[in-house]
């Protein structure tokens, strides 16, 4: 095998030196060099310009938004998410809308003004009143867009005022994840890393009784529909980043600090089942996953990790359930509370 | 010192012509070859090395997108690339993934973009452009490339070390890459990363340093700055702000290394790892965030900036136009250079800074976007009612042009931290980077070899494999970064070993193999660009003159690479660069020696 790729290199360079040999010997025989561009380099370039440089490009776009706007996220299952959505599609569009034009218009010119013996070029070194229209129509569109942006950011990272919310710890480490939810006291009992141990491994504070009937789950957490959740975000080790994209929401958890994010989730995990587009969604993914000879699922909200933290960074996740408030609460009676942990180790 | 090195040189060329033949005769091989001082000789070192780390940077990123393509399938190709350690029975090794595109990234962004492309074209062109014998230090430039050629050697070589090369992201944030027992590329791999690139922050600041001296002081008679090519104010402006900002990566990155190694708390704090609890306190990984990317986004610009200096070049040349709106397009550069400083924070939105401050970047990101559309607009203005000349070099400046306004869009989107939050660290983030700075850089280096390479190796480069280099390499390269805006759409993460892990991404399948195909077609279309390269150094055809027609001084040296650049006095301008096709002129190019005519006006008015 390897003497024949060494044998298939060398023929390939035999070849390719006796091509060379023949470009070089022609070249005392031609008007023009080689390297000089010609009327007919021009047009061929200039045709391809238009072919595969405008309508191939945009085509391309085209094809790729017919083919695979399907596969993409479900809109959003979060209050703030559905906003997010909006404005998102409004600036995809206005994106979009600029991304053809000027790429049209670039690959057009390129093809209309090839270069032909003989033709002059217009001379024209500067316009005034052109340059200022297209500095000043980005700066107006840009100001709409930062208005609205600003707006809705403001509303998603402004502290949460409603007594009615419920605050769930994520705690991150290599390689998993833990909610923590608070007991019968409402209140999320301390810290302290340096308690870590095999029975507390998200590093509650032992000594503060406000742990002792706090709730921590792995692989799968609970949260209500149509109630604020606020999550309080903590890491063990490196930086992770709890990211929901389900509900458009995303932050970092830093060791050293406690980050925060919020959000109302508006659509149970049943909802999301029978919505129309997830259902044609899963049908597509388990098609593929047939393909693979695996199992057809459900589909299921999770929360992934996305600020690479390791080797098994691409594995470490967690389902979310939304439920509505009956049931969640049903779950959470169910979950073993944090002393109980520690006493039966 | 470096100037009496250049005053120096001036006497010696004006005064007695033809003194320089007789220094050649003196010049050793190492001299000539390796030690040399010579700004044409250095730049060519840069661009060698340059194609070098490009070849193994690519080699990466075929390997690992064949693994996102046919996650766990067996490829002899990676167990021949990476042996059985890493690439056991075919199959990458997930902390050699990371590793990957570690790596992957720091060659790309420093060595090939930055280096490769600042340290070939600002060391090439810079003396010759302003009408220079050299650059103000010789000697600075020389140690400019031998610490950037120190450094290429410590990163490659620390692939070959038993834990692996550094594997925490091209951004190494902390803790991650401060805590060996975080990963195995924390180990001596990073600490490799931290010396290679602390000696690269050397080479960049001694050539940068000298490009700004030599732009300011060495300009011959006439050159005023606003009669310098565009070129010339790139590279300038990129200069300057890698002088400012790269400083702040060293900070950075000793304050890493005493986190590593001398036990303080600068980024680390309430850290439980490897079984026990470390006693660092009150030390925050959002400060190196801070750090990095105050160098980091005007990394972005230096990489971006020198390419649309050669690419206004380029195109006003091969439009036989003036570049349209000159004035305009250093402002729009200057305005670039400087909100590049105040818009670090759009890479920080959702890591804890206070989402105050995050609005206040949110404004100045989309600032930039303005200067950044003067310029796109004005380049294809250039093109209104010219007449193109396609060479090799324009249909990578035009492919700029596209490439910058295609991924400039998408970072309206990024800049806006609201959008952000969903497709933060998505694939539709690497798409956006890849096209606007990668794609578009790389064009502009592209474009910068076809079109100087007459001028460097004083030979011409085959046109047709030129011709079907760039179809090639741009189709191929849309078909690789575009559809990876829909895997973002649909939620992937970044830096995933695998995206067919659960079931949420099982129907990408064939965007990922898409993907991979296209690679793999571009990697392969680059030994055209190779072949060409090395073959026309040595068989090229002979290069005359002025091939393209062009106004600049570089082409009013002789066809030969003396030193001291022109054999007798040194040139002297007498208009801007951009007289092309200039009514009542009789050629379509008329070049900056040529004295004005009577009542006719400089830069651009007729």
């Amino acid at each position: 095998m390897k003497l024949l790729i060494l044998l298939g290199l060398v023929l390939l360079i035999i070849a390719v030196h006796q091509l060379m040999r023949v470009v070089e010997l022609s070249r005392e025989f031609r008007k023009t060099k080689e390297w000089q561009v010609t009327d007919s380099d021009n047009s061929f370039n200039g045709k391809l310009m238009l072919l595969i440089g405008g309508f191939g490009l945009i085509g391309f776009f085209f094809w790729q938004v017919a083919r695979w706007s399907d596969n993409l996220l479900p809109d959003a299952a979060s209050e703030h998410g559905n906003k997010i959505d909006v404005l998102w599609t409004y600036n995809v569009y206005l994106i979009s809308v600029v991304f053809v034009l000027v790429n049209a218009i670039l690959f057009y010119f390129a093809y209309k003004y090839t270069g032909k013996k003989g033709v002059k070029a217009t001379f024209l070194a500067h316009d005034n009143r052109l340059e200022m229209a297209w500095t000043i129509a980005p700066a107006v569109v840009l100001a709409g867009i930062i208005i609205f942006g600003l707006k809705y950011w403001n509303e998603i990272t402004n502290r949460s005022s409603n007594p009615d919310k419920v605050v769930i710890e994520l705690y991150a480490k290599q390689f998993d994840w833990t909610a923590r939810y608070a007991g019968f006291d409402k209140t999320l009992g301390s810290t302290d890393y340096r308690q870590i141990d095999g029975g507390n491994d998200a590093g509650l504070d032992t000594l503060d009784a406000a742990c002792n009937d706090d709730i921590l789950v792995k692989n799968e957490f609970h949260i209500p529909v149509n109630k604020e959740i606020v999550f309080k975000m903590r890491s063990r080790d490196v930086i992770h980043s709890a990211y929901m994209p389900h509900f458009r929401a995303q932050m970092n958890c830093v060791p050293g600090m406690v980050t925060e994010f919020k959000f109302t989730p508006n659509k149970t995990t049943a909802e999301m089942r029978k919505d129309p587009y997830v259902v044609q969604l899963m049908a597509g993914i388990n098609e593929a996953r047939a393909k693979k000879g695996e199992e057809p699922v459900e589909f299921d909200y999770v929360l992934l990790c996305n600020k690479i933290c390791g080797a098994s960074h691409y594995n470490m996740q967690m389902t979310i359930v939304v439920e509505n408030e009956k049931d969640y609460k049903d779950w959470l009676l169910t979950q073993p509370r944090f002393r109980k942990r520690v006493a039966s180790k | 010192m470096s100037h009496a090195h250049s005053a120096d040189l001036t006497e010696h060329a004006g005064h007695h012509g033809h003194a320089h033949d007789h220094d050649e005769h003196e010049e050793s091989f190492v001299s000539k070859y390796i030690f040399s001082m010579d700004h044409k000789m250095i730049s060519r070192q840069f661009l060698i090395t340059a194609i070098i780390m490009a070849v193994v940077a690519m080699t990466m990123s075929i390997i690992f997108r064949m693994q996102l393509a046919w996650p766990g399938e067996k490829f002899a190709f990676i167990n021949a690339m990476l042996g059985d350690k890493w690439g056991k029975d075919g199959v990458l090794d997930p902390n050699m993934y990371l590793a990957l595109v570690t790596i992957h990234g720091t060659i790309m962004v420093f060595f090939v973009l930055t280096g490769g492309l600042s340290g070939t074209f600002a060391n090439l062109l810079i003396p010759y452009q302003v009408g220079a014998r050299d650059m103000a230090s010789g000697f600075l430039n020389m140690l400019s490339y031998w610490f950037f050629f120190l450094s290429s050697v410590i990163m490659l070589g620390s692939l070959f070390i038993e834990d692996g090369p550094a594997s925490g992201g091209w951004t190494i944030y902390p803790p991650l890459s401060a805590l060996p027992e975080a990963m195995p590329g924390s180990k001596l791999g990073m600490t490799l990363w931290l010396i290679s690139m602390t000696l690269f922050v050397v080479s960049s600041l001694l050539g940068g340093i000298n490009y700004i001296v030599t732009i300011i002081n060495l300009r011959t008679k006439g050159m005023k700055m606003t009669r310098m090519p565009l070129t010339m104010w790139a590279m300038l402006i990129t200069a300057i702000l890698g002088v400012l900002s790269f400083p702040v990566l060293v900070s950075c990155v000793v304050l890493l290394i005493c986190d590593r190694s001398l036990g303080t708390s600068f980024y680390l704090s309430d850290i439980y790892i490897g079984g026990r609890p470390l006693d660092n306190v009150g030390g925050s990984p959002v400060l190196f965030e801070h750090l990095f990317w105050f160098l980091g986004h005007p990394e972005v610009y230096i990489v971006i900036l020198p390419a649309l200096g050669i690419t206004s070049e380029i195109i006003s040349t091969n439009s036989r136009k003036p570049i349209f709106g000159y004035r305009a397009m250093i402002g729009s550069m200057l305005a670039i250079g400087f909100l590049s400083f105040i818009v670090w924070g759009h890479h920080m939105y959702l890591t804890g800074m206070n989402p105050f401050l995050g609005s206040v970047f949110v404004f100045t990101t989309l600032l930039i976007a303005i200067p950044s559309a003067v310029k796109a607009f004005n380049y294809i203005t250039t093109l209104w009612k010219g007449n193109i000349q396609y060479t090799p070099a324009m249909l990578f400046s035009i492919g700029l042009v596209s490439s910058f306004v295609t991924g400039g869009v998408t970072g309206i989107i990024l800049a806006d931290s609201t959008l952000d939050i969903n497709v933060h660290d998505t694939y539709f983030v690497v798409a956006h980077f890849h096209i606007v700075m990668g794609l578009s850089a790389i064009f502009g280096m592209f474009a910068g070899v076809y079109h100087w390479f007459p001028k460097m190796f004083l030979r011409m480069m085959n046109k047709k494999l030129g011709y079907l280099h760039f179809w090639v390499t741009f189709i191929c390269a849309y078909g690789v970064f575009f559809p990876m805006h829909f895997l973002g759409l649909a939620g992937v993460p970044r830096r995933y070993y695998t995206n067919s892990n659960f079931p949420l991404f099982d129907n990408l399948v064939d965007i990922n193999e898409i993907v991979t195909v296209f690679a793999i077609i571009a990697a392969l279309a680059q030994f055209i660009f190779i072949f060409n390269f090395f073959y026309s150094i040595f068989r090229g055809e002979k290069a005359p003159q002025n091939p393209w027609n062009s106004n600049t001084l570089e082409w009013t040296t002789p066809m030969a690479n003396i030193h001291g650049n022109w054999p007798g006095a040194l040139p002297v301008v007498h208009r801007w660069a951009y007289d092309y096709s200039k009514p009542g002129a009789e050629n379509d190019f008329i070049p900056q020696t040529v004295p004005l005519a009577d009542g006719e006006h400089d830069g651009g008015g007729h």
